[in-house]
């Protein structure tokens, strides 16, 4: 089982997410921003961090970095892509994932362990999860209140492609308190929570973000 | 040489905070009778040679396609004297 872990200039949460991926009993293999080589990996994580230093919006630039080619052609074929905070905005400039994330309402960059409620388990990255669980992972964005028209917000409730609500106070503004959402097939996952930042005890707030990448060694092991 | 200028800015109903900040400091500098601020960003281009329709097609779909994001923003092409 082989994930790749894309590294772009401004990527900051690259080891993390690798170190998670080895931790959920996968082999990390690092990809690079600008190679036109997915190195055959099973499924891909884009990290967190501040790719091209978010000029222009957050993930516009990187989401026409060489690797991005392969990572879209692949994702529409299937493969399972997880992106983390600047990775699902990456995913929605990809125009793989539907909305945007634009600046937070409060204008404060928002740093916390966030409660977080599992809408859906159905997804590639989320099947480990029970439906409704309620996981607890760190927070950290300043560009992260996610936004899309009514009628996109509707058809992503009622195809059951929230995968993640915020639980408490709304932390940036995301409309319908959104915290991450998937494409149709639930391949395609983008989550603005950090869940690679809790998976040992000894650091961060526990273990409950483990579950994601569980949740794609599994998926991978039923299909390969 | 040319220049092609291209404003774009979030829609209407896309919440700016940045705008909202600049407008909240206004009336701290005195500035007063303000009702709204929104912020946005303008590209200037320069082309080699003339601007043609075919010219202004390719800028309309690097602007489509780069320096704004359609799900959220609108832009406008002009060409500058």
């Amino acid at each position: 089982m082989r994930l790749g872990v894309v590294t772009f200039p401004g990527s900051l949460d690259d080891v993390d997410a690798a170190r998670a991926v080895r931790i959920a009993g996968a082999e990390a293999v690092p990809l690079w921003h600008g190679d036109h080589d997915l190195r055959g990996v099973d499924g891909v994580v884009l990290p967190g961090g501040f790719s091209y230093g978010d000029y222009l919006r957050c993930g516009a630039i990187a989401r026409f970095a060489p690797v991005m080619t392969e990572v879209v052609e692949a994702a529409r074929g299937g493969m399972p892509v997880l992106g983390i905070c600047n990775g699902f905005q990456i995913l929605c400039e990809a125009h793989l994932l539907p909305g945007a994330l634009i600046r937070n309402d409060h204008r404060r960059f928002v740093c916390r362990d966030q409660r977080l409620r599992i809408e859906s388990t159905t997804t590639a990255w989320t099947s480990a999860y029970e439906q409704g669980q309620q996981v607890v992972v760190p927070l950290k964005n300043g560009e992260g209140g996610f936004v899309a028209d009514g009628d996109t917000l509707d058809r992503l409730e009622g195809e059951g492609r929230v995968v993640a609500r915020y639980v408490g106070a709304n932390p940036n503004g995301s409309l319908r308190d959104i915290a991450g959402i998937s494409n149709a097939s639930g391949t395609v996952v983008g989550l603005m929570p950090h869940p690679e930042h809790a998976v040992e005890s000894l650091c961060g707030p526990g273990t409950d973000g483990l579950g994601f990448f569980t949740s794609a060694v599994r998926t991978l092991t039923a299909t390969i | 040489m040319a220049s092609v200028v291209v404003d774009v800015m979030l829609k209407p109903e896309i919440l700016d905070p940045q705008g909202k900040a600049v407008h909240g400091a206004l009336p701290r500098l005195g500035f007063e009778g303000v009702t709204d601020v929104r912020q946005g960003k303008r590209f200037e281009l320069e082309l080699d040679g003339e601007v043609t329709p075919q010219r202004l097609d390719q800028v309309r779909a690097l602007a489509a396609t780069l320096l704004s994001n359609p799900v959220i923003e609108d832009f406008d092409i002009r060409v500058e004297d």
